[in-house]
C-alpha cells in the first residue's frame, strides 16, 4: 500500500519532466526550423507573418530541423487533366541548395500547380488534383495509426483482464470512454445512442490525439486545418440529415407553432440552420487550434523581431504557459466537437414529443 | 487566404482515413470495449441485485426465525401454564380426595367405635344385669330367709311405688 503512492509520484515527476522537456524542445524546434536561420535567408529582413502562416499551413515536405537530414521529403501524388497521374518525391522540387525548382512541368511555389497556369490558381488552365501525402496527410495517417494501436491495446485489455479491474492503458482510457458515453453522448442522443458511439468516440479521440500531436515539436497543424475539420463536420452533417426523423424535418419545413405569416421566414432560417451547424463545427475547431499555434509562433517571433536573447527568454516562458493552455484547449475542443455532434444527432433523431 | 481554403486532396485523404478509422476502431476497439463495459455493468448490477435479494432473504429468514422462536416461547409458556394448572388441579383433587377419604375413614371409625361401644355397653349391661341378678339372688336368698325380712322388702317396694 505504501509503495503505490510513491510510484505514482515518481510517475508524475517523470511525466512532468517529459512534458517540460517537450515544451522546451517545441520552442527550440520552432527556433531551429525557422527559415530565417537558413543561411540563404539570413540577409533578408524577418517577416513574421509569412513565417507563421508557413508553419500553420500544409506542406509537401516535412521540415523538422535544418541540415541535411532535417527534412522529410514526402511523396507527391498528382492528377491533372493534361498530364494524368504522376507520383514522385517532393525532393525533386528542391535543388542542392534548398532552392525551389520546377519538375515535370509542376511547380510547388504557393501550392502544387502546373507551370504557366496563372500561379497557383488551381483548375484555371485545367483540372488538377493534388493527392500528395502532405505533412497533414502524413500526420493524419500517423494519428490514425496511433489511435488504432492505442485502442486495440485497450480492447485487448478487456479480453485479458476479463472480469477483473482495468489495468494499464485500459485504465487510462476507460474513464474517458465512460464519461463520454454517459455524460456526453447518452444525454444528448437518448436511447439510440449506442449506434453512434463508434463514430463519436472516434471523433473525440481523433481530435484529441490530433490536437496533442499538433503541439509536438515539428508536427503539422493537422486539426487546425480547415479541410480536416470540414470533413469531420461533414460526417456529422451527413449523419444528422440521413438519420433525421419526421420530427426533425417537420420542425424545419412546417415550423409548428409559428404564425402563418412568419412561416416562410422561419423556414428559411431553419434551412440556413442546417448548414450553419457544420460550418460552426468546422470553423470552431480550425480557429481554436490555428489561433493557438499563431499565438505561440507570434510570441517566438518577437525574439527575432527584437533580435534579443532576453526577449526570447521571456517569450519562451510565455509560450511555455500558452503551450499548457493549448493542451487544455486540445481536450476542450475535442469535447466540444463531440458534444455538439452528439447534440445535433440527438436533435435530429429525438422523438417528436421530446423535441418541444 | 490559403489558410481558409480547404485543399481538395486533404479533404479526400481525411475522408478516406477518417472513415477507415471509424470502421476499424468500431470493429477492433469500440465494439469489444463497449460490450465489455456493458457486460461488466450488467454483471455489477446483477450482483448488487443478488446481494440485495440475499439481504432480503436473510432478513425474512431472521424474522421467520424470530417468529418461530416467539411461537415456541409462547407455546412453552402455554404448556407450562397448562402443566401448572393440571398439577394444581391434581394436587387440589388429591387433597379433596384425601380429605374425603379421611373424613369417611374417621366417620367409619366413629361408627365402628360407636357400635363397639354400644356392643360393649350392652355386654356390660348384660354382665351387670347378670351380676346384679346373681348378687340379688344371693342377697335375696340370704335376706329372704325369714318372713319378716320378706315383708319388709315388700313394704319397701310398696313405699317406692307410692313415691313414684
Amino acid at each position: 500500500m505504501t509503495e503505490k503512492p510513491r510510484l505514482s509520484k515518481l510517475k508524475l515527476l517523470i511525466v512532468s519532466l517529459l512534458t517540460f522537456t517537450l515544451l522546451l524542445a517545441n520552442t527550440a524546434s520552432v527556433f531551429a526550423s525557422d527559415p530565417v536561420s537558413d543561411t540563404e535567408h539570413e540577409a533578408e529582413p524577418f517577416n513574421p507573418s509569412e513565417t507563421i502562416v508557413h508553419h500553420v499551413l500544409d506542406d509537401h515536405i516535412w521540415h523538422f530541423f535544418d541540415g541535411h537530414y532535417g527534412t522529410l521529403y514526402l511523396p507527391v501524388i498528382v492528377y491533372s487533366s493534361e498530364k494524368g497521374f504522376d507520383v514522385f518525391s517532393s525532393k525533386n522540387f528542391y535543388d542542392d541548395h534548398h532552392n525551389m525548382v520546377e519538375y515535370k512541368g509542376y511547380s510547388l511555389e504557393h501550392g502544387l500547380h502546373l507551370v504557366g497556369d496563372g500561379h497557383g490558381e488551381h483548375g484555371e488552365a485545367g483540372f488538377l488534383l493534388d493527392l500528395s501525402i502532405t505533412k497533414n496527410v502524413a500526420t493524419l495517417l500517423l494519428n490514425a495509426l496511433i489511435l488504432f494501436l492505442v485502442f486495440r491495446a485497450v480492447a485487448r485489455g478487456y479480453k485479458k483482464n476479463h472480469g477483473k479491474a482495468p489495468k494499464g492503458i485500459q485504465a487510462v482510457f476507460e474513464p474517458i470512454v465512460i464519461y463520454l458515453r454517459d455524460d456526453v453522448i447518452k444525454p444528448n442522443i437518448g436511447k439510440d445512442y449506442e449506434k453512434y458511439l463508434p463514430y463519436l468516440l472516434t471523433l473525440f479521440f481523433f481530435i484529441l490525439f490530433g490536437n496533442i500531436i499538433g503541439l509536438l515539436p515539428g508536427a503539422a497543424n493537422m486539426t487546425g486545418n480547415i479541410a480536416v475539420t470540414l470533413v469531420m463536420a461533414l460526417f456529422t452533417f451527413i449523419i444528422t440529415n440521413v438519420k433525421g426523423n419526421k420530427g426533425y424535418w417537420g420542425h424545419i419545413f412546417l415550423a409548428p407553432g409559428v404564425p402563418v405569416a412568419l412561416k416562410p421566414l422561419i423556414i428559411l432560417v431553419e434551412i440556413i440552420g442546417i448548414f450553419t451547424k457544420p460550418i460552426s463545427l468546422t470553423v470552431r475547431l480550425f480557429v481554436a487550434i490555428t489561433a493557438g499555434h499563431i499565438v505561440m509562433l507570434s510570441l517566438i517571433s518577437l525574439a527575432f523581431i527584437f533580435g534579443s536573447v532576453a526577449v526570447g527568454a521571456a517569450s519562451s516562458l510565455i509560450v511555455l504557459f500558452i503551450n499548457l493552455i493549448e493542451i487544455l484547449v486540445a481536450g476542450i475542443q475535442a469535447y466540444v466537437f463531440t458534444m455538439f455532434s452528439a447534440l445535433y444527432i440527438g436533435l435530429a433523431t429525438a422523438d417528436h414529443d421530446e423535441h418541444h | 487566404m490559403e489558410l481558409l481554403t480547404p485543399g481538395s486532396g486533404l479533404i479526400i485523404w481525411q475522408a478516406i482515413i477518417f472513415l477507415a478509422l471509424i470502421l476499424l476502431l468500431r470493429k477492433y476497439a469500440w465494439g469489444p470495449i463497449i460490450s465489455s463495459l456493458k457486460e461488466r455493468e450488467v454483471g455489477i448490477e446483477e450482483s448488487l441485485a443478488a446481494a440485495e435479494q440475499a439481504k432480503n432473504e436473510m432478513a425474512s429468514l431472521k424474522s421467520d426465525n424470530e417468529k418461530l422462536l416467539k411461537e415456541a416461547r409462547l407455546e412453552r409458556d402455554a404448556m407450562l401454564k397448562e402443566a401448572l394448572t393440571t398439577a394444581n388441579k391434581i394436587k387440589e383433587d388429591a387433597k379433596e380426595e384425601t380429605t374425603k377419604i379421611t373424613s369417611k375413614m374417621i366417620e367409619d371409625a366413629k361408627a365402628t367405635i360407636e357400635n363397639e361401644k354400644r356392643a360393649a355397653l350392652a355386654d356390660v349391661k348384660t354382665q351387670v344385669a347378670m351380676l346384679s341378678l346373681e348378687i340379688t339372688e344371693k342377697l335375696v336368698r340370704k335376706q329372704l330367709g325369714s318372713e319378716k325380712e320378706q315383708k319388709a322388702l315388700v313394704d319397701e317396694y310398696v313405699k317406692d311405688l307410692n313415691l313414684n
